[in-house]
């Protein structure tokens, strides 16, 4: 007989199938959180190849590698970090305060900084947190000129990697009573941000913004400009010439608590291309030396933070991989993860606000599932696997300064990551090799 | 009183001495020759009353937590954005972004205001009174904003909470605004506030607020959501 099934269509799977019930029941896009599914080229295509008779490996016990990082050195106060990494921005309201307390916590304890996110500067988060970050987003939620002036620096977001081009999201059921207060909204609505600031509206007006913020800080803090990989070229051109000290590309890798599924999937570079493009724009600019590129988005272990160096990032930025650090998808309430449907391990529902863990929920009684020493020091023990990581790679290549950390330290596994970063596939000698 | 003349100093210099003025306890300082420059009285956060002899640029009085200033001139863009509390007060006309995510204190143009003026507010008022240009109020949190002339386009879109009284048209409102009567004890208010500054009451008021229905989605206002999402 026949077979009259849909059966191995290429297109129409039944996950398509089942995306499109859904939009026909609920007659609205998919928003979810966490950040792309698909796979695209990425830091695992590109493999370190360590020293061996042409230079020496360094010695793990004797030989020191230097992982301080300098971030906003064209500033009057730059930032210090022990180690090429930071916070990225995640928001009071995205998460719970218990999550903010400890990534305040962990940062400190490993001598990394993290960012505010958007919502506002949590109380806790800065008195727990030695080096701030404070964003300022197109909502402005909670943002004045104290919590500015108690800041380490200021971080102008213009884009997001998950969902460039477009504004934050957080779905009513996270808008508690404490959240709407800060953010000075009604309880439970669904708040949804623009995605333009309200005060300048292009790269010409943006220098006169940035001396607003410099002059309302008297010009201590240094000035980080964040942008969602899109146009990454011009766009890191744009910021250095409009002033920033530091640019913060993230690829659509990225994490979100909340995004429209299609944005997530579908819109943005990849971290391994927006990391050259990046590095290459400071080059031609011939500021590489005076402006710090951070670069984020699907950063998740010592190998990615070389590599983003060897392609010339100051730093990385993590953001899903500390939140699942804490806590996120760890297999406890593991009914609560049923009720979502989910599974530990496989959990993505941020959105919802039902976080079985209480990582990013505003329910009280979720979130006191999330103990903030314990917490933090999850998170401090990973920070530290990740520079203890990147410390052993960079030695293996002879680097005594993970700073030193260059192109020629990698090779591509893909034909794909060859044309993307210009390091040579693995056995040819790079792309004009026409053996 | 102190004087600070800014002829032939920098947006830098200029701003250390009006901090420097306060941190001596000023009571009052005036600023003459401002030359339209950017991001004058930046991060003010001690009250002393202020003027400003002429025009300025953008973001004067930005980020202030607390303000009492005249500006006898036009102003820029973003004048008193995001102020906490305090006024301020522009003679002429000012460019786009008045009171950009105000929070708080009021903020006066006695001629027209720019595009886009007191988006995003949070709190505070805005008055104007001449006319108000398109989008205006876009995402409106709380607060007041009173416009004594006409109004463009999208007056109001998307706003959240808060209210706005106009007396003059408006084409085109934005999304989910409706007009509300005014009651009594609020055009009392109004004059009162209209009073105060000298700025002439209008003839009649038309108060404006959000229908809250984008607060949360629904698929009962599909044409709604189409101009939102």
């Amino acid at each position: 007989m026949e077979n009259r099934t849909v059966g191995d269509n290429q297109l129409f799977t039944s996950k398509v199938i089942s995306e499109i019930h859904r939009k026909a029941d609920t007659g609205l896009y998919n928003i979810r959180g966490y950040g792309m599914f698909r796979r695209v080229p990425n830091f695992d295509d590109l493999v370190i190849i360590p020293a061996a008779l042409t230079r020496a490996p360094l010695e793990g016990y004797r030989e020191k590698c230097d992982t301080t990082t300098v971030l906003g050195t064209r500033s009057q106060n730059p930032i210090v970090l022990d180690a090429p990494i930071t916070i990225a921005g995640m928001s009071y309201g995205a998460l719970s305060a218990n999550a903010k307390a400890a990534i305040g916590k962990a940062a400190s304890q490993a001598g990394i900084s993290s960012c505010t996110g958007e919502g506002g500067m949590h109380p806790r988060e800065r008195e727990y947190s030695k080096t701030l970050v404070y964003q300022l987003l197109p909502t402005r939620y909670g943002f004045n000129l104290e919590d500015l002036l108690r800041a380490d620096a200021v971080e102008v977001a213009c884009g997001q990697g998950a969902k460039p081009g477009t504004g934050g999201l957080l779905l009513g059921m996270k808008v508690s009573e404490d959240i709407a207060r800060i953010r000075d909204l009604p309880a439970g609505v669904d708040q949804r941000s623009p995605v333009r600031h309200p005060d300048w509206f292009g790269p010409d007006d943006l220098p006169v913004k940035l001396d607003e913020l410099r002059e309302a800080t008297e010009w201590k803090v240094p000035i980080f400009l964040k942008v969602g990989a899109c146009r990454v070229r011009e766009d890191v051109k744009l910021a250095v010439k409009a002033g920033a000290d530091v640019v913060v590309v993230d690829g659509m890798e990225g994490g979100t608590a909340a995004s429209p599924e299609v944005m997530q999937e579908h819109t943005g570079l990849p971290t391994l291309a927006a990391v050259c493009e990046a590095a290459e724009a400071l080059r031609e600019l011939g500021m590489q030396d005076e402006v710090q590129l951070v670069v984020s988005g699907g950063i998740k272990s010592g190998a990615d933070i070389v590599k983003a160096l060897a392609l010339g990032a100051t730093c990385v930025s993590i953001g899903t991989a500390a939140l699942v650090a804490l806590g996120c998808n760890r297999a406890e309430y593991v009914e609560d993860y049923h009720a979502l449907g989910t599974e530990p391990g496989h959990c993505y529902h941020c959105h919802t606000g039902m976080c079985p863990v209480g990582v990013a929920t505003q329910t009280p009684d979720l979130e006191a599932r999330l103990d903030v020493d314990q917490a933090a020091e999850r998170l401090t023990n990973y920070l530290h696997a990740l520079i203890y990581e990147v410390q052993m790679l960079a030695r293996a290549c002879g680097k005594g300064n993970v700073h030193h950390m260059d192109p020629t330290d990698l090779r591509s596994l893909t034909l794909e990551a060859e044309r993307i970063t210009g390091v040579p596939l693995v056995g040819t000698r790079g792309l004009t090799d026409r053996r | 009183m102190v004087v600070i003349d800014c002829l032939g100093k920098n947006t830098r210099e200029i701003n250390q001495e009006i901090r420097a003025a306060l941190d001596a306890g000023a009571a009052e300082i005036h600023l003459t020759n401002p030359q339209a420059r950017h991001n004058l009285a930046v991060g003010l956060r001690r009250p002393c009353r202020m003027v400003i002899e002429g025009s300025v640029g953008n973001y004067c009085a930005g980020l202030a937590t607390v303000a009492d200033l005249e500006i006898r001139g036009n102003a820029g863009w973003g004048v008193a954005e995001n102020l906490v509390s305090g006024r301020v007060v522009v003679h002429g006309n000012a460019g786009t972004a008045v009171g950009a995510s105000l929070r708080g204190g009021t903020v006066v143009v006695a001629g027209d205001a720019g595009t886009r003026t007191g988006n995003l507010m949070k709190g505070g008022t805005i008055i104007v009174g001449g006319d108000l240009a398109a989008s205006s109020a876009f995402m409106m949190q709380k607060g007041t904003l009173i416009v004594c002339g006409n109004a463009g386009y999208a007056l109001g879109d998307s706003m959240y909470q808060g209210r706005i009284f106009l007396g003059g048209e408006c084409p085109e409102y934005g999304s989910d605004v409706v007009e509300m009567p005014v009651a009594d004890e609020e055009l009392t208010e109004i004059h009162d506030l209209l009073l105060g500054y000298g700025i002439p009451a209008p003839r009649r008021l038309r108060k404006l607020v959000s229908g809250k229905r984008l607060w949360n989605f629904s698929t009962r206002e599909r044409s709604l959501w189409r101009t939102a999402l």
